[in-house]
């Protein structure tokens, strides 16, 4: 398998990174070596073999609906790159 | 005292000996001294941690102090730590000061009375195995500054080797504690998966990163981990699960411990240095009265592949919370939100992460899913298999844990595959979340091997004891390197 130029540019973009076009073709490239390290495991025959997402057979743990967490929103905000009476400042969204 | 272990800084504290003032001003005076050829820290604040030794000052005075209360600790720069710049490596976080303490950070400090002395450098996002990703400059080895510490916790390996700290603690993800610990010769500990919280450790690949210690001897290892370990509600991984001493079994003799020796680990591909100081290294274990079984991980070929899509399309998902509105760089220029996300993301992050974003993207998009990702999961269950059959004829996996020696700066740094391939003995154990060590075995061409030991699920105890019985009968683990005594 290798990606093309424009595939590199789609996945660019559906990760929401900027790439230039000399950028996009070095990428390509890595992008490719790396593909074809993984390749490999397409070798691999894995018929009825369970996925494993994890370490731990674990369902999650519920807890109980309480308030547990103070209010910090101005710490919070605080490291934030732009807001205003404690909201998140972003460009227009809706004209 | 810089060489001293923990536990005589512990007795030093404890008999008046000397203050955590005093101690901790002794390594700040260090970094001082040697940090900017090794570029080890990122970010000191003397005033910060005089204030904490202060507080384990009166702490010992007072008679409430644990057994690590008042020692200086250095904190890998992934660890989020209320007050300090917490960066990541990364352009990104570059003036992230975190408003909350990860639990590692809070059980160290508030619990253990120890003494943060500043944040290491680190590979951006804990991506890479030489610190060379890191926006901060690359970390240079103590043994040889042309050469890499190995990554990504090469900032705490750096600066635990030339002594400005006591120990550190790192994140292991796919080697990142065990590689830079074998190349800088130290003794390093990533634990079972779950053990150690991860709240407020900046996330990379979710079911595989894991915090734990790296310091001068399995012992002190074992007294870090004491409190590093325990259950936390705030991570939803975390294990619930009865709190153990891990100092408990350290004596343990090891006669009839049944050493598995992979074949696939001793084949080709290993230098011929590193390969002989392991092979010593299991004749003395040999000479201490365990026996060697040969074992077999017949799919630990496929664990670079599998972890190359796992990983990544972790980190995707997890690296798209930085979008330059609640915290973060935010690029200067731009027109509407896509176009803010879209430039503050790519003069955000580096190189590596970006590729490794682009990959983990392309794996989990429609139409890939199956064939990679789903793939790589069930070539993730084969690979634990593994080891579960392989723990049935033996105590403990030994091997290498690199392939190589430390590597010069900028030789690897051209091809990404071939950086990767540095970690080839480290990440099937992350792929299964078991127990591993890094431990000094020994030189090559005048550069630190280390013996990666392997545990089942929960093996920590014995694993520490196993560690620290060779350390008992070699002193590989105390050597220091030139000018750093």
């Amino acid at each position: 398998m290798s990606l093309t130029l424009e595939q590199v540019q789609r996945i660019a973009h559906l990760a929401r990174i900027e790439i230039s076009e000399s950028e996009a073709s070095t990428t390509q490239s890595h992008l490719n070596g790396i593909f074809q390290l993984i390749e490999q495991m397409q070798a691999v025959d894995t018929r009825g073999v369970e996925p494993m997402a994890h370490a731990q057979d674990l369902s999650q743990r519920l807890r109980d609906d309480t308030v547990s967490e103070e209010d910090r929103r101005a710490a919070y905000q605080a490291v934030a790159p732009e807001t205003e009476a404690g909201l998140y400042l972003v460009p227009k969204v809706i004209e | 005292m810089i060489a001293a272990s923990l536990k005589q800084l512990s007795q030093a504290l404890a008999t008046k000996q000397v203050s955590s003032v005093e101690l901790t001003q002794l390594f700040l005076d260090r970094i001082e001294r040697l940090n900017p050829s090794l570029n080890a820290f990122v970010t000191v604040d003397p005033e910060k941690s005089l204030h904490s030794a202060r507080a384990a000052d009166a702490r010992i005075a007072a008679g409430t102090a644990g057994p690590l209360t008042g020692i200086p600790i250095a904190q890998k720069d992934i660890f989020c730590a209320e007050g300090w710049r917490t960066t990541c490596g990364s352009k990104m976080l570059a003036n992230f000061v975190s408003p909350y303490d990860a639990t590692v950070i809070r059980k160290m400090e508030s619990e253990a009375g120890l003494v943060s002395q500043g944040k290491t450098n680190m590979d951006e996002f804990a991506m890479g195995s030489s610190n060379e990703t890191s926006y901060f400059g690359p970390v240079r080895n103590p043994w040889d500054s042309e050469r890499v510490p190995g990554g990504s916790s090469g900032g705490s390996a750096a600066a635990v080797a030339a002594r400005l700290a006591p120990a550190a603690t790192g994140t292991d993800t796919g080697g990142s504690i065990r590689q830079p610990a074998a190349l800088c010769n130290l003794t390093g500990l990533k634990p079972t998966y779950g053990v150690v919280s991860r709240y407020g450790m900046i996330a990379f690949a979710s079911s595989l990163d894991q915090g734990g210690p790296m310091a001068a001897s399995a012992e002190d290892c074992a007294l870090l981990l004491n409190v590093m370990a325990g259950f936390d509600e705030r991570d939803s991984t975390s294990l619930d699960r009865p709190l153990e001493d891990y100092v408990r079994d350290l004596e343990k003799p090891l006669a009839g411990l049944r050493i598995g020796l992979p074949k696939e680990f001793f084949g080709e591909g290993c230098d011929a240095g590193v390969m002989a100081a392991v092979r010593a290294a299991i004749a003395e274990y040999e000479k201490l009265g365990a026996t060697t079984v040969e074992v077999s991980l017949p799919n630990s070929h496929l664990s670079v592949p599998a972890y190359y899509v796992i990983a990544p399309a972790e980190a995707s998902s997890n690296l798209s919370r930085f979008d330059g509105v609640r915290y973060g760089f935010r690029a200067e220029d731009y027109g509407n939100l896509d176009d803010m996300y879209m430039k503050s993301r790519a003069q955000g992050f580096g190189a590596e992460v970006k590729r490794r974003i682009l990959i983990g993207t392309y794996v989990l998009s429609h139409g890939y899913y199956d064939a990679y990702y789903l793939q790589a999961q069930r070539i993730r269950r084969l690979i634990a298999d593994d080891f579960v059959a392989a723990f049935k004829q033996c105590d403990v996996i030994m091997g290498p844990t690199s392939p190589s020696t430390a590597f010069k700066l900028g030789e690897k740094a051209a091809d990404p595959v071939q950086m990767y391939l540095s970690d080839i003995y480290t990440i099937a154990v992350n792929l299964a979340g078991l127990p591993g060590m890094s431990v000094p075995c020994g030189f090559a061409g005048g550069l630190p091997v280390g013996l990666q030991l392997i545990g089942n699920y929960f093996a920590e105890a014995r694993l520490l004891n196993v560690a620290h019985r060779y350390q008992q009968a070699t002193d590989w683990h105390q050597r220091l390197p030139e000018g750093m005594a």
